[in-house]
């Protein structure tokens, strides 16, 4: 009995130390576009925010979607989070945060830094600050705000777009 | 009922361009520049006035804690070494509330431009007036201004250069060609771009 525990711990460890909590795509932004925001997919709200582990206003509001993320599940819903971090803290920064976190919901790192010749893409009222969210269903981009959510703010707007 | 779709997108259309007249605020390119007066990080006003043999400024809303802005911090002071003495010094301006932001206040911008031995001037927005004024939303937040008789004319708005994570590996350097145009008396091709950086602290 004892030992059948012991391997059954044993295998545990071995299982979550192998396998990722979270994985971290890595696009461009043209990959990101026909990945992302170019597809087409039923009728999916495509909550899409822009944030970076340096970014104070941003962590403060990343529990919020992740939130939402476990609540509109079985919804059309799908959170994603775009990281905009530096090259040089992928490894050092991002990927610790995402692990230490244990963040649930999609992440991809956005690492192109030929801003102005992408961001227009995403929304042209976008200025170029961070934290930013998309609303994007059916590839059209259904709503942009350049702002630190609250957690109420960010539901009735999903309510809102579902 | 079809006659009226486009009288409502019109409408719409109208109506969000008043609201975006409205909200922008501050300069655009071609626009007359106000002159300000603030205190510098040694104890002294500093305004554009003070300049006599200027023929334009690097204005540059910048900051102490905000990642893009530490990004440049080196490019903003190889830009006031090459261009201060071809007439176009940096005027460097934290106009962020050390409320929300301690690393932010002015003795720390003092502990700052010590450390890395700032050329420039480096102001404190206490009021927050000038960046207001100006229109500035980010750090690091660039205005260039041309000198047209005795006013200063905005000759660019936007950002230092397009990549703000590598120094070496920019294609367009914004400023050093709009400043290369004004020399010539030429017309700056890219008189914009979006300033990639931190939102500014607002009281």
């Amino acid at each position: 009995m004892f030992k059948t525990s012991f391997i059954l711990v044993f295998a545990t460890l071995i299982l979550s130390a192998s396998y990722p909590e979270n994985e971290v795509k890595v696009y461009n932004f043209k990959e990101f576009k026909s990945e992302i925001l170019d597809k087409k997919e039923n009728n999916t709200l495509m909550v899409i925010n822009f944030w970076a582990t340096w970014c104070g206003p941003c962590i403060k509001e990343l529990p919020y979607f992740e939130e939402v993320n476990k609540k509109y599940a079985n919804k059309n819903v799908r959170v994603i989070l775009v990281s905009l971090d530096f090259e040089k803290q992928y490894n050092s920064k991002l990927l610790p945060f995402v692990k230490e976190k244990n963040l649930k919901s999609e992440i991809i790192w956005l690492n192109d830094t030929k801003y102005n010749e992408w961001i227009d893409q995403v929304s042209p009222q976008w200025s170029g600050a961070i934290p930013a969210t998309i609303f994007v269903k059916n590839s059209k981009v259904l709503k942009f705000m350049e702002k630190e959510l609250e957690l109420e703010e960010l539901e009735s707007t999903i309510n809102n777009l579902l | 009922m079809k006659n009226l779709v486009p009288k409502i997108i019109l409408t719409v259309f109208l109506g969000l361009m008043t609201i975006s007249t409205v909200f922008c605020g501050g300069y655009n390119v071609g626009d007359m520049a106000k002159s300000f007066t603030l205190k510098n990080v040694d104890g002294n006003m500093v305004s554009l006035s003070d300049y006599k043999e200027a023929k334009g400024f690097i204005v540059v809303f910048t900051c102490n804690h905000c990642p893009y802005a530490k990004l440049y911090e080196q490019r903003i002071i190889d830009l006031h070494k090459k261009y201060a003495a071809e007439g176009y010094p940096v005027i460097a301006i934290n106009p962020n509330d050390p409320v929300k932001q301690p690393d932010d206040s002015y003795e720390n911008m003092i502990k700052r431009s010590k450390q890395k031995a700032y050329p420039f001037v480096y102001l404190f927005d206490e009021t927050q007036n000038t960046a207001k004024s100006y229109g500035a939303t980010r750090t690091p937040h660039v205005y260039l201004l041309n000198k047209v008789q005795d006013k200063f004319q905005v000759a660019y708005i936007g950002a230092i250069d397009d990549n703000p994570q590598s120094a070496e590996d920019v294609e367009n350097k914004y400023v050093e060609n709009a400043i290369a145009a004004l020399k010539k008396g030429k017309k700056v091709a890219i008189s914009s771009t979006k300033a990639i950086g931190c939102t500014i602290k607002w009281k």
